[in-house]
């Protein structure tokens, strides 16, 4: 396997030109929106490639708050937030915990039903939920987008933390409950706080999954506009072909939501990984 | 006599919660019902009772207005989705062409760059932010993104376009391109792919590559008869994931095109169909049924792919169905 240098000199060129080709493409979205939620309205309707504008309207993002109502559409989107990540954090860690330890009478019948509802598309549920929470009262509220969240409606949580707590000894569990500690004892002292990297994973999930939804708000606060969530108001803000000159706010916009997806993305890369590589969720 | 009753009454009750708790020592599993309850409760109002409502919604003419049991029509909805609506071919259509390029061109440019990221190059771990950072962008943010920057006048595509003499390109107006523009949009966020690659890659045994070197093996043929066969269950578990995902796509076209899934319809796609249906023109029974067609083909794909797997994927020593 002796290989000339010169060819493996042409190897490396070859890789590093492919990567950065790459990430350069890769990138060039985001700098155009960068630069974009940066320049002023003349800017914008020039009309030619301009990536570094001249001056940087940094006033953008201020402005952002007086032209749009944004601290309203995050509080709404926040309420989400902060019911998905109990939903995620406290029922859905008992139910995998129950499915990884308590051998329930009809555990065996159970987890395949939740593995089956992994499977189980949206669409097919979507109209009957609708109609459901309309004949109680509750389209318009915010009702229909936690309830199911703070019930931890989400089987591959469930799966994952089950995975998880699968994997840690026997031991552990067995000297905790001879040492009189209850199921319950167990789940909050011992394993909750073994499964950091999984807990984790699991809450960038929810919050990733409460902060981008978008198709339950549109059905159920869509036509209120003070319950709008981040999602919708940028749907409404968005031009259309031909009338584009607040392209720059439409993309300061699209910022304000980027930058709290990549500040959480950057102090949970490391767990992310590990949680869900422990979890062994790729192996079934 | 007051004191031997009061006696006996105590050790009845101690004899009586020593019952209990010798019940509850041995049927202590049952806690595990307290454990699940939330789940179950979810499981049975969000997912059981929708899914049975919804097939029963399916033969009925349930629409706005519609006050009590929805009248039945049986299979009203099902001929007059196959016979007289022209939308929900052209839709179906719309939705398989854009899979059918999206998600095998998702798998293979993540496969391809985990590939490259795992030859352990200089500064790997700022490629692979850089390629993953794409797809920590809300879905809403990339398609307004990507709306602006394939805009006919202001989007940056054109602007370069006509920088290097190429005529711009109507993007998101004209039929023959919202589908490619969809797709495109898709392969913005093979970040998330290749990262599952690269950790499957990752946790490849050396000593099986030492081995083949050994054996001369070419670094094509260690791709083909190790690195391939070891990622299957990784390659499989993506693929049905972006096919399920990929049949129920909506939010990209009805935020950069519009909700009619723009010209001659080039970009309606079958969740919007269904959308339409149920949430503009609020025909609830008949949206139920092609919400059931979807179910069904969705079923069917599933089952096939999981069917087909035995024959491609491969699980390795241990069993592959442990509960």
């Amino acid at each position: 396997m002796i290989e000339q240098p010169s060819r493996k000199f042409l190897r490396h060129v070859l890789v590093y030109a492919v990567l950065t080709l790459g990430a350069i493409v890769m990138m060039v979205p985001l700098l155009w929106t960068v630069s974009t939620s940066l320049k002023t309205r003349d800017q914008v309707s020039i009309r030619r490639l301009e990536l570094i504008p001249d001056p940087i309207a940094l006033e953008n993002y201020p402005n952002l708050f007086e032209v749009q109502p944004m601290l309203r559409f995050t509080g709404n989107t926040m309420i989400i937030v902060v019911a998905s990540l109990f939903g995620a954090l406290v029922p859905c860690t008992l139910a995998g915990y129950a499915f990884a330890r308590i051998p329930f009478p009809g555990r065996k019948y159970l987890f395949p039903i939740l593995l089956a509802t992994m499977m189980l598309p949206y669409v097919v549920r979507i109209i009957p939920l609708f109609l459901f929470f309309d004949e109680i009262g509750w389209t318009r509220t915010f009702g229909p987008l936690i309830l199911p969240r703070l019930l931890g409606h989400n089987a591959f949580y469930i799966f994952l933390y089950r995975q998880f707590f699968r994997g840690i000894p026997d031991d552990i569990y067995d000297s905790a409950r001879i040492d009189g500690c209850s199921e319950f004892g167990v789940w909050w002292r011992i394993f909750m706080p073994m499964s950091r990297p999984v807990l984790a994973a699991v809450s960038i999930f929810a919050f990733e999954f409460a902060w981008n939804d978008f198709l339950n708000p549109l059905i159920y606060v869509g036509s209120s506009q003070n319950l709008w969530t981040l999602a919708l108001g940028l749907n409404a803000l968005k031009g259309f072909e031909g009338a584009d000159s607040s392209l720059n706010i439409v993309m300061t916009f699209s910022m304000f939501m980027i930058i709290p997806m990549l500040v959480v993305f950057y102090f949970g890369q490391k767990h992310l990984i590990t949680g869900v590589t422990a979890s062994g969720s790729l192996k079934g | 006599m007051q004191a031997s009753l009061q006696a006996k009454h105590n050790s009845g009750a101690a004899n009586w919660q020593t019952r209990l708790r010798e019940w509850w020592f041995r049927h202590r599993s049952l806690i595990g019902f307290v454990f699940i309850a939330p789940w179950f409760a979810g499981l049975i109002i969000f997912d059981v009772m929708p899914f049975i409502y919804n097939l029963y919604l399916s033969f009925t003419d349930y629409q706005i207005g519609t006050r009590g049991a929805p009248p039945w029509i049986g299979l009203d909805n099902y001929i007059k989705i196959f016979t007289e609506d022209k939308f929900f071919s052209k839709s179906m259509y719309n939705t398989v062409y854009y899979l059918g390029f999206s998600v095998p061109l998702r798998l293979f440019l993540a496969f391809f760059i985990a590939l490259i990221l795992n030859l352990r190059v200089r500064g790997m771990q700022i490629y692979r932010t850089l390629f993953y950072v794409p797809s920590v962008v809300p879905l809403i943010a990339a398609t307004v993104i990507f709306a602006g920057l394939l805009n006919t006048r202001y989007g940056m595509i054109n602007q370069l376009f006509v920088l290097v003499g190429i005529p711009p390109v109507r993007w998101l107006s004209s039929p023959d391109w919202i589908k490619p523009s969809l797709i495109i949009l898709s392969l913005w966020g093979f970040g998330a792919q290749m990262i599952i690659f690269l950790a499957g890659l990752q946790s490849i045994p050396q000593d099986l590559y030492e081995a083949a070197a050994i054996d001369g093996g070419g670094s094509l043929r260690r791709l083909r008869h190790i690195t391939v066969p070891l990622m299957t269950p990784t390659i499989f578990f993506n693929l049905l994931i972006g096919v399920i995902g990929g049949f129920q796509v909506f939010l990209q076209v009805f935020v950069m095109i519009d909700t009619n899934g723009g010209p001659l319809q080039a970009g309606l796609v079958y969740m919007l169909h269904v959308y339409n249906k149920a949430f503009r023109d609020f025909e609830f029974g008949y949206a139920a049924a092609l919400s059931v067609i979807l179910f069904l083909i969705i079923f069917f794909f599933t089952v096939a792919l999981v069917y087909s797997s035995n024959r491609w994927v491969y699980y390795g020593d241990e069993e592959s169905n442990e509960a």
